[in-house]
């Protein structure tokens, strides 16, 4: 609640009549993409002999590993995210309370942790087929690699399928069961009436989790590498970090981008067709139970998919921390308040400007508007090292200008704002604007026009209307904005080691440390608090939405 | 509700006010960019503060990032001092202009000359030894040579490597380029694919890891990990071998660091540089970490002189970070992943 209602003053100062709403939502949208500009600026610069070997020797590969990710994943998390959903929106089965919010926790392990595990668990060295071929006495020829690409989607899946899982399980509830209940009523089977009139409703949803996902696999290279998956991102940090070409790698990016910028394209015209709001809010029943043997399958599905993201990850976990606890470093402790500050403050910050973008697009619609939303919505889809040195550049820059302008020295030194959290909250809003935006536009889209219509016509303003009418059918889209938000900074590490001021390291620092020296048994701790701290707003935004 | 965010936005003024004036706090301490770890580097800092009172702040990142904020910063950085985790790095960071020449007796005297830039831009503190790993149970000391000889079909399905997009192995196919020319390397390169008993490895503690569960039986690793390996777990059936020791000796990285060009107190860093080359810094350095000390003189880490002395490569890491774009390409060439 905290999260919607402490951004309402700074909505009201932004709310400007008529044209004026364009302009700002376009001045924002330059401000946000002031790092895509410093990527465009860097990618200027000559590195045809990068390119030339790239699309030579590894440019095939990388695309047909990238595709098969990206669709690999994409298809699995819908799967595995609306079966989910769908069971808990419309079916009691044994635990669906718990699973409601339970399902959605994997979203707090990050995914370079979760690849490590998996990895560690299965690989031929790990416990299993060490377990199984003393089991067996010999090899195991038939045991599946998991340093493959079937094991890079498995992983991937697992830890993204909660966007899905959460998008639609909100929209399911809101749809409620009368959809459904219409549908069978109209001859169809329970199946049929799902596929045929709940899914295409829940359109909006899908295609935001989706896309959110799809940026993600792109951008990812944390939890590629550990796999040593090569795909595109891959190809753009061995341009800077091996080639040492950081144009090449801007370049190659931006490259990405527009990619991204197409799917963002067509995603959004293929909602820009259909209207998806309901006039009326469901009743909040509790769902017709299951029958009773096939209500103890579904509780085993939930059970599996939760044991695989969540529980088996965390047992391996707190099987490395055990031998440690007795050194544990009081540091890792203190880093707890910090992750947590910065992650709520982000929050606010992440979920105020996707409210007031919402809105704006709400008020005007129209392609200019929804194009600079999708231009400032881009910052999740850079790799974030490069968007990091994006956020980085323009503050530079303008503490040089200001250095070389002398207007803002005081006493013997020079007043900075690289170092200070502004860069870091700036970097947070840039990167994750998408994630709060996604959460709130879907959920804004369910509101009917004619809610605001009738508000309008009853003489009440434009801030009356968003306070009276979104806000409070708005809530759990907001919470659930906040989560994901908050969550997503505490585990982000490249903007965060680029723009902390001296001193502010989190637990994703402290698990950046220790595991580029491979020291991935002692980050075992640092990411188990993560997870748990993680975990909080995750569980607060499900308490929020009654199940 | 009114309250509650006027206060937090307070609060938000506030604490970014305090880390602004942080940042401005006493110019008379120092302030390092380090690539190496916190937990690698901070006692060294926290010693020379306690023997000097000068105080040190420090950033960690990963030495690419770190370049590009140099960058970024030009002449406005608060940074002194840079300090990376390999020599290409330090070599693209010279070469970018971001750090300046230190001539100093002190470094020069106690940093052999391979180890560090001739111009003196760049210093090595400590030295990574990559060399090869070995199954003792499977494999006869006897049996092994060089790096080149890993390309023989002898080894076939029994060779572990880590991913080529490791810095350790850019350089150490680097120095093999300069040694035997790129046709030549290139088709070790390929041999060593050819012989590879699995897909390439992302770390090097899960292929040694690999060696001992005999997946493989031999592989490429820096010795701190084999060192970190053994301590948790001495059982292993795992040794290092010294390879080349008739011809040109173990490839060896360095650790080091440079005194970055628009630095604030360019006096007290250079101390500081010289005050890391010292005996008594040096065995800390490398001792964090099982590695060996820049300086010959001083003897590594009991643990670490245990597993015997060995010729180490002179070749000269400048070159590592030269040829590192080339040696990546070629790998690609080769099909090493």
């Amino acid at each position: 609640m905290k999260a919607v209602t402490c951004t309402i003053p700074s909505v009201r100062r932004f709310f400007l009549p008529g044209s004026g709403r364009q302009w700002a939502i376009w001045a924002l949208a330059v401000l946000i993409t002031l790092p895509l500009w410093a990527i465009v600026r860097t990618a200027l610069g000559d590195s045809r002999n990068v390119w030339d070997h790239l699309v030579r020797h590894l440019m095939w590969g990388l695309l047909s590993n990238t595709f098969w990710l990206v669709l690999g994943v994409g298809v699995f998390t819908l799967l595995l995210g609306s079966s989910l959903a769908w069971l808990v929106a419309f079916r009691d089965f044994p635990g669906r309370r718990i699973f409601s919010w339970a399902l959605a926790l994997p979203l707090a392990m990050p995914g370079y942790v979760l690849a490590f595990v998996m990895v560690g668990l299965f690989d031929f060295t790990g416990p299993v087929q060490t377990y199984l071929r003393k089991l067996m006495g010999g090899d195991l020829p038939w045991f599946p690699s998991v340093r493959s690409r079937g094991g890079v989607i498995f992983t991937m899946t697992l830890a993204l399928y909660p966007y899905v899982y959460l998008m639609l399980r909100e929209a399911f509830q809101s749809l409620s069961g009368r959809t459904q209940e219409a549908a069978q009523s109209l001859g169809h089977s329970p199946v049929s009436a799902f596929l045929r009139v709940v899914l295409p409703m829940a359109r909006p949803w899908i295609g935001a989790s989706l896309f959110l996902v799809v940026m993600e696999c792109l951008a990812d290279f944390g939890t590629v590498a550990v796999f040593n998956y090569d795909t595109f991102t891959t190809a753009i940090y061995k341009a800077w970090y091996g080639l040492f070409s950081i144009e090449a790698a801007a370049q190659l990016a931006l490259t990405l981008l527009s990619f991204v910028f197409l799917c963002a394209f067509l995603e959004h015209r293929e909602r820009r067709r259909r209207r998806y709001h309901q006039s009326t809010r469901s009743s909040r029943a509790i769902p017709p139970p299951l029958g009773p043997r096939t209500k103890w399958l579904a509780t085993g599905y939930a059970f599996l998919v939760l044991f695989l993201s969540v529980l088996l990850p965390m047992g391996q976990l707190l099987a490395w921390t055990l031998p440690q606890l007795s050194q544990i470093p009081s540091r890792d402790l203190l880093l707890v308040g910090r992750t947590f500050f910065l992650g709520t403050l982000a929050a606010l910050v992440v979920v105020g400007v996707s409210l007031m973008m919402s809105f704006w697009q709400r008020r005007s619609p129209g392609t200019a508007t929804d194009l600079g939303v999708r231009i400032a919505t881009l910052g999740y889809a850079f790799p974030g090292s490069v968007l990091a040195v994006g956020v980085y550049l323009p503050f530079a820059l303008l503490d040089n200008l200001l250095a070389d302008l002398k207007i803002s020295s005081f006493g013997d030194g020079t007043f900075q704002l690289k170092g200070t959290l502004l860069v870091m909250l700036f970097g947070y809003l840039v990167r994750f604007l998408a994630v709060g935006h996604g959460a709130v536009a879907s959920g804004m889209e369910r509101c009917s026009p004619q809610l605001e219509n009738a508000a309008q016509s009853l003489g009440e303003s434009g801030w009356g209307v968003l306070r009276r009418i979104h806000l409070p059918l708005l809530t759990p889209s907001l919470l659930a904005a906040g989560a994901l938000t908050m969550v997503e900074v505490m585990k982000e590490m490249p903007l965060t080691l680029m723009t902390r001021p001296f001193g502010w390291d989190t637990l994703a620092v402290r698990i950046f440390e220790l595991t580029s020296e491979g020291l991935w048994e002692q980050a075992a701790l640092p990411a188990l608090i993560l997870v748990l701290v993680g975990s909080i707003p995750m569980m607060l935004a499900s308490r929020g939405v009654r199940v | 509700m009114k309250k509650r965010f006027t206060f937090s936005l307070t609060l938000l003024l506030a604490l970014m006010a305090v880390s602004t004036f942080n940042a401005l706090a006493d110019t008379h301490s120092l302030v390092v960019y380090s690539a190496r770890n916190e937990h690698l580097i901070k006692p060294l800092f926290d010693l020379y503060s306690q023997k000097t009172g000068v105080s040190i702040r420090y950033i960690t990142d990963k030495s690419p990032a770190l370049i590009q904020r140099l960058k970024a910063e030009g002449p406005n950085t608060p940074a002194d001092i840079l300090l990376t985790v390999d020599a290409g790095n330090l070599w693209r960071a010279a070469r970018e202009g971001l750090l300046q020449p230190v001539s100093s007796p002190a470094l020069e005297k106690n940093i052999p000359s391979h180890l560090r830039d001739p111009q003196g831009r760049w210093f090595g503190f400590s030295v990574r030894a990559r060399t090869i790993a070995y199954n003792t149970q499977l494999v006869d000391p006897s049996e092994l040579t060089t790096y080149e000889d890993l390309a023989d079909p002898k080894w076939k399905g029994r060779l572990c490597l880590r991913t080529s997009k490791k810095v350790y192995n850019q350089s150490l196919v680097a120095m093999l380029m300069a040694q035997n020319g790129e046709k030549a390397t290139e088709e070790m390169v390929r041999g060593w694919v050819a012989n590879l008993a699995t897909d390439v490895f992302s770390n090097d503690t899960k292929l040694l890891e690999a060696i001992a569960a005999g997946q493989c039986q031999v592989g490429i690793v820096n010795t701190y990990y084999y060192g970190r390996l053994m301590k948790e777990k001495p059982d292993l059936p795992l040794a290092l071998f010294w390879p080349d020791q008739d011809g040109n000796g173990v490839h060896v990285n360095v650790s080091g660091g440079g005194l970055v060009r628009h630095a604030k107190n360019e006096e007290e860093a250079v101390r500081f540089l010289e005050w890391l080359s010292t005996s008594e810094a040096q065995r800390i350095f490398a001792d964090l970490n099982m590695e060996y000390p820049a300086d010959p003189s001083v003897s590594p880490h009991p643990t670490v002189a245990s597993w015997g002395s060995f010729k180490a490569s002179s070749f000269n890491l400048s070159q590592a970070g030269e040829l590192q774009a080339a040696a990546i390409m070629l790998m690609d060439r080769a099909g090493y992943r």
